[in-house]
C-alpha cells in the first residue's frame, strides 16, 4: 500500500445523506474478479443525471469527496472504495461513516475523515460557490483546509490512531500479524475440541 | 463488575491485546461466497500465501446464482467467470464449496445455521453485511471487505477495537400475526440508520425469547441496517433445540462439554451496557417502509409521511427524496400503495418457516392479476423440505413462480430484477434506490403483509383477506377489491 501524508486536490460537494453503497456501486457492477475498473459504476444511478456534481466539468478532476452523514452505508463490499479510488478519489470526508466503509477505507488505503457536520456545510458552500477550489487533508496534522480569506476553512478530523499510522506507513496488515505467527498458534492450542470444523 | 454476553465471547477470542492497538481477534467460522472473495484469494497468490485454516472455512455459491436453468451453464458470462473463479480459488487452496447444484448450495447465512456450524460463543466473519444473522445463536458475527477476507484467510484472526456495548430490550408478547421483522423494522425506524454505529447489541428480553431460531435470525439479520456492528442473542434452549442434531453439531460427551459452557453465555446481573434501548412488542403492528433507507417506515395502517412533519433538517430532505424516488405522495394510507412485484426469500426471510407461513395464507387464494409472487428458497434443503409438505405446490396454484435457491431479488446481481419503475414488497433487507434493479421501488414488508399483498394487489396484511379454511368445499373466487382500512 502506498504511504498516505497529506493529499490536495478538487473537492466535490456531494449534498446528500446516507450515500449507501448500492449508490456508491450497484451490485451489477460487482462481478469483476480485479481490483480496477470499477470506476464505470460509481454512482452509476446519477451519472446520466446532467446536473449530478461528477458532470460538471470544474468537479471533474476531483480528488476529495465531501459527503452527508451517514456515507457508505450497507453492504460490506470493497468494491466502494475501490470504485471511489478507480475514480480518482484519494480521501472522502464526512460526519459519519458507515463501520465497514470505515474500514475498508482504511485497509485499500483511501482517507475517510470524519468532520464536524458544521465543517461538511461550510465545504459544501464553499465549493458550491466557487467551483474548482482544492481541499487539502493532512493526516499527519489532522486536518482539512480549503478555500482562502474569510471563506476560508480549516479544522482538524477524526480517524482512529492506528488506521492512521498504518496510512502514513503504507503498512501491509497482513504482514504486521503473520510477525505475531506465534501467538495465533498458542492460542489455537487452547481451542476446545467440540468447536465445529468444515473438513 | 460482571460482564455482558458480548463481552464474553470477545474476550474469549483476543489472540493478542495491546496497548494503542486494536484486539487480534481468533476467527472460529470463515464463510465464503463469490462476489468478495477473488481479489482475497489475489492477494494471497500474489504474496506466496496459503488458506491457514481451510477447516474453519467454508464457501458457497449464492449472489450471482439463477434461480431458474440452475442446472445449465450460467447465461451471463461475467457471473459465470465470477463463480468460476470461486471453484478454481476453492480448489487451489483447499476450501469446501457447496456449489449451484449441490444440495447444500444457498444463501450463505441460511447454510451456516442448517448445517450446524453456527454455534453460540463463536466468531464469525464473511465478506457480507448480513453475518450479523449468526448472532442468533450468541455467535460475535459481523461483515468484513475483502482486504479482511484475505486477512482471515492468511492468519485466521482479525484486527478488530473493540465496539461499546448496547443493550435493546424489547419486552412483553408480539401480538398475533405480528412477526419478528416487524419487529426489527420498527426498532430501526426508532433508531434511525445509524443508531447503531459503533455497539454490539445485545437483543433480549421476553418477546425475543420467545421468538423462534429463524425470527431471531430475521432480527439479528437487520442489525447492520441501523448501523451495529453486530447483533447477538444468548443462546437459551430453543438453540441448543435447533442446533442439535445438525451435521455439523457436537455429538456425545462433545454435545455436553459444549452445552455446558454454551450456558455460561448470558450476560451477567451486575454487567452494565454503555447504552439501552426499550421496547414494547404488545404495541407492535405490522410494519412496511415508504422510503430508501431502511429507518423510513411507518405501520402498516398508517400513511405515507409528509416531508414537513420531520424535525430534523436533513430527515426532511431525505424524506423529499425518498418520496420522488418511491413515486408517492404524503398522506397516502400504505394499503392503497399498489405493488407490481412481491418477493419473499433472502437471508432475512427464506427460511423454511417464513415459506410455511407465506403458503399458509396464501393457500385458497390467487395472486392479483396485475402482481407477480416470486418465491425464492434461501437454500436447497429449504426448498426440498418446502416440496416435501406441498408448499410449492400452493404457491404455484396460486400463480406464484417457485424458484430454485439464491440470494436473487433481494439484490438484483442474478436475473431477477425489477424493471426501473416498477414497485415491490420484498421481506429481503434493503430498500435502497436500485437495490433490487435500476429503478426499482421496494418497500421492506414481513412475510404474511407479502403474502397478503400478493393476493390484494396493494400493501395489505392477512387480516384484510377473507378467511380461507381448509377443506371448505367453495374456497373464495376473487379477492376483495376494496381498500381496507385500520
Ligand atoms: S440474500 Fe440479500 S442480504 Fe442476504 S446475503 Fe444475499 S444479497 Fe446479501
Amino acid at each position: 500500500m502506498e504511504k498516505f501524508s497529506s493529499h490536495t486536490g478538487v473537492g466535490v460537494p456531494l449534498r446528500r445523506s446516507n450515500v449507501d453503497t448500492d449508490q456508491i456501486i450497484p451490485a451489477v457492477y460487482l462481478k469483476r474478479v480485479t481490483r480496477d475498473g470499477f470506476e464505470d459504476g460509481l454512482f452509476s444511478a446519477w451519472r446520466n443525471d446532467p446536473t449530478f456534481v461528477l458532470n460538471n466539468e470544474a468537479y471533474a478532476a476531483g480528488s476529495v469527496l465531501v459527503a452527508g452523514p451517514d456515507f457508505g452505508t450497507g453492504s460490506s463490499r470493497e468494491h466502494a472504495v475501490w470504485a471511489l479510488q478507480n475514480y480518482g478519489f484519494k480521501a472522502v470526508i464526512s460526519s459519519r461513516f458507515a463501520d465497514i466503509f470505515r474500514g475498508n477505507s482504511g485497509k485499500a488505503g483511501l482517507l475517510a475523515a470524519q468532520v464536524d457536520e458544521k465543517v461538511v456545510q461550510r465545504l459544501w458552500d464553499l465549493l458550491e460557490e466557487s467551483p474548482g477550489t482544492t481541499v487539502t487533508v493532512d493526516l499527519e496534522s489532522r486536518t482539512v483546509r480549503a478555500g482562502e480569506g474569510v471563506d476560508a476553512v480549516e479544522d482538524s478530523f477524526d480517524i482512529d490512531d492506528y488506521t492512521r499510522w498504518r496510512l502514513l506507513e503504507g503498512l501491509d496488515d497482513v504482514g504486521i500479524t503473520l510477525s505475531h505467527a506465534d501467538d495465533i498458534t498458542a492460542y489455537e492450542a487452547t481451542r476446545p475440541s467440540w468447536k465445529p470444523a468444515t473438513l | 463488575m460482571g460482564r455482558t454476553l458480548s463481552e464474553k465471547v470477545w474476550d474469549e477470542h483476543v489472540v493478542r491485546s495491546a496497548a494503542g492497538e486494536p484486539d487480534l481477534l481468533f476467527i472460529d467460522l470463515h464463510l465464503i461466497h463469490e462476489v468478495t472473495s477473488p481479489q482475497a484469494f489475489d492477494g494471497l497468490r500474489i504474496a506466496g500465501r496459503t488458506v491457514r485454516r481451510p477447516d474453519l472455512t467454508i464457501a458457497t455459491e449464492d449472489h450471482n446464482v439463477p434461480t431458474v436453468d440452475w442446472d445449465k451453464p450460467i447465461a451471463d458470462p461475467v457471473s459465470r467467470t465470477q463463480v468460476e473463479t470461486l471453484r478454481k480459488n476453492c480448489a487451489e487452496f483447499g476450501v469446501r464449496l457447496h456449489p449451484l447444484g449441490d444440495v447444500e448450495q444457498g444463501i450463505v447465512h441460511v447454510v451456516g445455521p442448517q448445517l450446524g456450524l453456527t454455534q453460540p460463543g463463536m466468531t464469525i466473519v464473511c465478506g457480507d453485511s448480513h453475518t450479523s444473522t449468526h448472532g442468533a445463536f450468541g455467535a460475535i458475527a459481523f461483515g468484513i471487505g475483502t482486504s479482511e477476507v484475505e486477512h482471515v484467510l492468511a492468519t485466521q484472526t482479525l484486527m478488530q477495537a473493540k465496539p461499546k456495548t448496547m443493550a435493546v430490550t424489547i419486552n412483553g408478547s408480539l401480538p398475533p400475526g405480528v412477526t419478528a421483522k416487524d419487529m426489527v423494522l420498527t426498532l430501526i425506524a426508532h433508531t434511525g440508520t445509524g443508531g447503531g454505529q459503533g455497539y454490539i447489541v445485545e437483543y433480549r428480553g421476553q418477546a425475543i425469547e420467545e421468538l423462534s431460531m429463524e425470527g431471531r435470525m430475521t432480527v439479528c439479520n437487520m442489525s447492520i441496517e441501523w448501523g451495529a456492528k453486530a447483533g447477538l442473542i444468548a443462546p437459551d434452549q430453543t438453540t441448543f433445540d435447533y442446533i442439535e442434531g445438525k451435521p455439523e453439531a457436537p455429538k456425545g460427551a462433545d454435545w455436553d462439554a459444549a452445552v455446558a459452557h454454551w450456558k455460561t453465555l448470558v450476560t451477567d446481573a451486575d454487567a452494565e451496557f454503555d447504552e439501552e434501548i426499550v421496547l414494547d412488542a404488545s404495541e407492535m403492528t405490522p410494519f412496511v417502509t415508504w422510503g430508501t433507507n431502511p429507518g423510513q417506515g411507518v405501520p402498516l395502517g398508517a400513511s405515507v409521511p409528509y416531508p414537513a412533519d420531520f424535525a430534523d433538517a436533513q430527515d426532511r430532505v431525505a424524506a423529499e427524496k425518498a418520496l420522488q424516488y418511491m413515486a408517492l405522495e404524503a398522506g397516502t394510507p400504505m394499503r392503497e400503495v399498489k405493488v407490481d412485484t412481491v418477493f419473499v426469500g433472502s437471508c432475512t426471510n427464506g427460511r423454511i418457516e417464513d415459506l410455511r407461513l407465506a403458503a399458509e395464507i396464501i393457500q385458497g387464494h390467487t395472486v392479483d392479476p396485475d402482481t407477480r409472487l416470486l418465491v425464492v428458497p434461501g437454500s436447497v434443503r429449504v426448498r426440498l423440505q418446502a416440496e416435501a409438505e406441498g408448499l410449492d405446490a400452493i404457491f404455484k396454484a396460486a400463480g406464484a413462480e417457485w424458484r430454485g435457491a439464491g440470494c436473487s431479488m433481494c439484490l438484483g446481481m442474478n436475473p431477477d430484477t425489477l424493471a426501473p419503475g416498477e414497485r415491490s414488497a420484498s421481506t429481503s433487507n434493503r430498500n435502497f434506490e436500485g437495490r433490487q434493479g435500476k429503478g426499482g421501488r421496494t418497500h421492506l414488508v414481513s412475510v404474511p403483509v407479502a403474502a397478503a399483498t400478493a393476493v390484494r394487489g396493494t400493501l395489505s396484511s392477512p387480516a384484510d383477506l377473507e378467511p380461507f379454511e381448509k377443506g371448505a368445499s367453495h374456497p373464495p373466487q376473487e379477492p376483495p377489491v376494496t381498500v381496507g382500512s385500520n
